[in-house]
């Protein structure tokens, strides 16, 4: 099963990092992509981006190699004692040649990934600190209930114009037909669809600055909007 | 100030800071800061556009560090260059960030009470990042750059409604496994050829004839695939207009002119300067395909834009469909739409920009941006309407405003490569646009509601009352910026040769077809 050139050893051998990290990477993504719960979600961005970090630092390893400080050969410092030799310390660093470097590892994949870490972290923080808010606005975390309740919303918000004209419609044609307040002809009636035009206009703005400017405060904002409803269904 | 280059970054991120340490005093002090810093970026990317154009070498480059070029080989620290296609990006990157800075005192404060301070540093963070993303010549920090702008674009929507909160989300899942992937591209890129400078990258792969190797073509497959998510190119469209449609105004004014723009140009920027043109065009399969994909996006974008009932999310998926332009006059490979697509990159900005001041300022002053909520505008507002129209023009292509000049390149680079599915989706995208922007007119003018019931009574009559139909304008500080960016886009219209001269100045060494390429 492990002889040379076979698959096995090829996956399992000779680049059990890629393998690794390929799997790693799937199931990130997968559990990013399939599971319901937001933190969950989280959670595999998290394995997402630990696979890259993975990857990048297998691929700067190197076997029997050291830090990339100066070995004491190459190191400018070495002879303190005579004045040319601090000229050239103070000239800062040089350039090896390739022979000269084979003892030491490359740290450019290691110090990428410090600041990859430090992405991460900081996406990490911010996903976390959006779902606090989602937590405190929708009262889940769980993305099918909230694209239910953001379904809703949006029916509410934008559609509030949609889903009022067809009451409003039978209503001005019963009024100017007879019934309740109906008052003479035309005049009043473009009156009233302006009237209920305006309302309208001010009403659904309302519902968004407010949601919007106490956005810290969620309970009222989601509170205030439904008491407006019944009114606008009096009007 | 010798060196401008890195200036157009450092003063927005200064400024950043000063606005994030700002405090108690943020009301006061966070707007003019803002305007300084964005006026000194602007100063400092002109100046970097007019050196580039002037070196013969036709490209600005700085080494940060105290690195240099003569001492080390190139890769040894991080380089900032700015050649035209740069420059020019980040002039435009720069500008609508200070228009839109301009523009965002009222809507900061009616939007985000109490977190100006916040809301400034992230904003100048974010410019910064994409003034970056624009000028570093550095592989890796690239990606450092497209986190610093995505983080903070994140931020910046998620300080809206707690509805932006929810949309947030997505656009995080979907901008980080879009920047990790191009992490991972970048990953093999430098395996392969052990270098992280652009330049440095594309010498190696040229000296090494390393275009059939499969590391390469995997890295630049997840390089593309990463960038294609972070532009919303059509199937990976879905973060956007949520995201942009329930942002506060001013957010949504800067990031939808210029994040996905600036996408683009690091497409264009990986393709002609890191992988070099031949390796794209020639050793993948790419060009076969990409140019469908454009197609199916084009037309599903412009199909859903019809679909809109409100303006925010309509120029959203605008977006997206513009998207789909740009990226297809890279792709159809040819010198014509590569200018198209370079120039209209340039034009989008402006014309989408545009765009959602004029939202942002009827959304303040009806309350709403859908549809129905539109009668008698012209009215009420007709210099904030007529500024958001030129914008609506230069989308479909009229002839005075950029974007007509900017898609005749793209269709001439569709005709010239013998592209004919995407000329034809070019042209079915502008009938698009036309029925999507007269629609608005004719909400605005005729008093026809989405249901199509007539609320006038003909002869002018909207059906409203005079309080409403009287001149009631918006507020200077939106106004000014709107018609300055309504003016921008005519100005690059009138003297779109003069930028088309430079652009192709910048083409010049790449090679690029410019007859009949496919026999």
């Amino acid at each position: 099963m492990f002889e040379e050139g076979s698959i096995f050893t090829q996956l399992l051998v000779e680049r059990l990092n890629y393998f690794i990290y390929v799997v790693l990477l799937l199931i990130g993504l997968w559990a990013m992509i399939a599971k319901n719960n937001l933190i969950k979600k989280l959670i595999g961005m998290s394995i997402f981006q630990t696979a890259i970090i993975l990857f990048y630092v297998s691929i700067g390893v190197k076997e029997g190699a050291t830090i990339p400080i100066y070995l004491p050969e190459h190191d400018p410092h070495a002879s303190h004692g005579s004045a040319e030799h601090n000229d050239a310390a103070v000239s800062g660093p040089q350039v090896l040649e390739v022979s000269e470097v084979s003892g030491y590892t490359n740290p450019l994949p290691h110090v990428l990934m410090l600041t990859a870490i430090v992405v991460g972290v900081a996406t990490l923080g911010l996903a976390l600190s959006i779902c606090l808010r989602i937590y405190r606005g929708y009262g889940t975390v769980e993305e099918d209930d909230l694209l239910l309740k953001l379904e809703q919303e949006d029916s509410r918000n934008a559609g509030g114009f949609k889903k009022r004209r067809p009451r409003k419609r039978p209503s001005s044609t019963k009024a100017s037909s007879g019934a309740a307040q109906a008052v003479s002809s035309e005049k009043s009636k473009s009156d009233r669809a302006g009237q209920g035009n305006r309302r309208s206009r001010s009403k659904s703005p309302a519902k968004k600055t407010q949601s919007s400017s106490t956005s810290d405060g969620k309970k009222p904002a989601r509170r205030r909007p439904r008491p407006k409803k019944p009114k606008e269904r009096d009007s | 100030m010798s060196d401008p280059i890195v200036w157009i970054v450092l003063f927005p991120l200064f400024g950043a800071v000063l606005c994030a340490l700002a405090g108690p005093w943020a009301r006061t002090i966070c707007y003019p800061v803002s305007i300084l810093s964005m006026i000194a970026s602007v100063w400092a990317s002109v100046n970097t556009l007019l050196q580039a154009v002037e070196a013969s070498t036709h490209e600005v480059s700085y080494i940060l560090g105290g690195w240099s070029l003569d001492l080390f080989p190139r890769g040894v620290g991080i380089e900032f260059r700015a050649d035209i296609l740069g420059g020019l990006i980040t002039l435009v990157v720069t500008g609508v960030g200070l228009i839109v800075t301009l523009y965002s005192r009222l809507p900061v404060q009616r939007e985000t009470p109490g977190k100006e301070s916040m809301y400034y540093g992230l904003f100048l963070l974010q410019i910064a990042g994409l003034a970056g993303i624009a000028l570093t010549g550095d592989a890796f920090n690239l990606y450092v750059l497209i986190e610093v702008a995505a983080l903070t674009g994140y931020g910046l929507i998620a300080l809206g409604s707690n509805r932006a909160a929810a949309a947030t989300f997505n656009y995080v899942i979907l901008g980080t496994i879009g920047a990790s992937f191009y992490l991972l591209g970048v990953g093999y890129l430098y395996l392969k050829t052990g270098t992280l400078n652009m330049v440095g990258i594309r010498e190696v792969i040229e000296a090494n004839q390393m275009y059939d190797s499969p590391a390469m073509q995997v890295a630049f497959v997840l390089v593309l695939l990463g960038i294609l998510i972070k532009m919303a190119f059509f199937p990976f469209h879905a973060w956007l207009p949520n995201a942009y449609c329930h942002a506060p105004t001013t957010t949504s004014c800067l990031l939808a002119p210029l994040v996905t723009k600036v996408m683009i140009y690091v497409m264009i920027r990986m393709i002609l300067t890191v992988f070099g043109v031949e390796f794209t065009f020639e050793s993948t399969l790419w060009t076969e395909v990409m140019p469908w994909l454009v197609v199916v996006a084009i037309v599903c974008a412009a199909v859903m834009a019809l679909a809109q009932r409100e303006i925010k999310r309509m120029l959203a998926y605008l977006i997206v469909a513009e998207v789909g332009y740009m990226v297809g006059g890279v792709w159809i490979y040819n010198y014509y739409g590569l200018i198209g697509s370079i120039f209209h990159v340039i034009s989008d900005a402006c014309m989408t920009l545009c765009l959602f001041l004029g939202a942002g300022i009827i959304l303040q002053k009806c309350k709403t941006t859908h549809f129905d909520g539109l009668r008698g505008l012209f009215a009420r507002m007709p210099l904030t309407m007529i500024g958001f129209f030129i914008g609506g023009f230069s989308i479909i292509g009229l002839p005075p405003t950029c974007g007509f000049f900017s898609k005749w390149y793209l269709i001439t680079g569709g005709m010239v490569s013998e592209r004919w599915e995407y000329m034809v989706t070019l042209m079915f995208s502008t009938m698009v646009m036309v029925i999507l922007f007269f629609r608005l007119i004719e909400r605005m003018h005729l008093a026809v509601s989405e249901s199509g019931q007539n609320l006038g009574k003909g002869h002018g009559d909207l059906g409203l009352t005079e309080r409403q139909t009287r001149f009631d304008e918006a507020p200077l500080s939106m106004l000014i910026p709107l018609l300055l960016a309504a003016s921008v886009v005519l100005i690059v219209g009138v003297y779109n040769q003069e930028i088309v001269d430079q652009i192709e100045i910048f083409l010049q060494p790449f090679d690029l077809p410019t007859g009949v390429h496919y026999e």
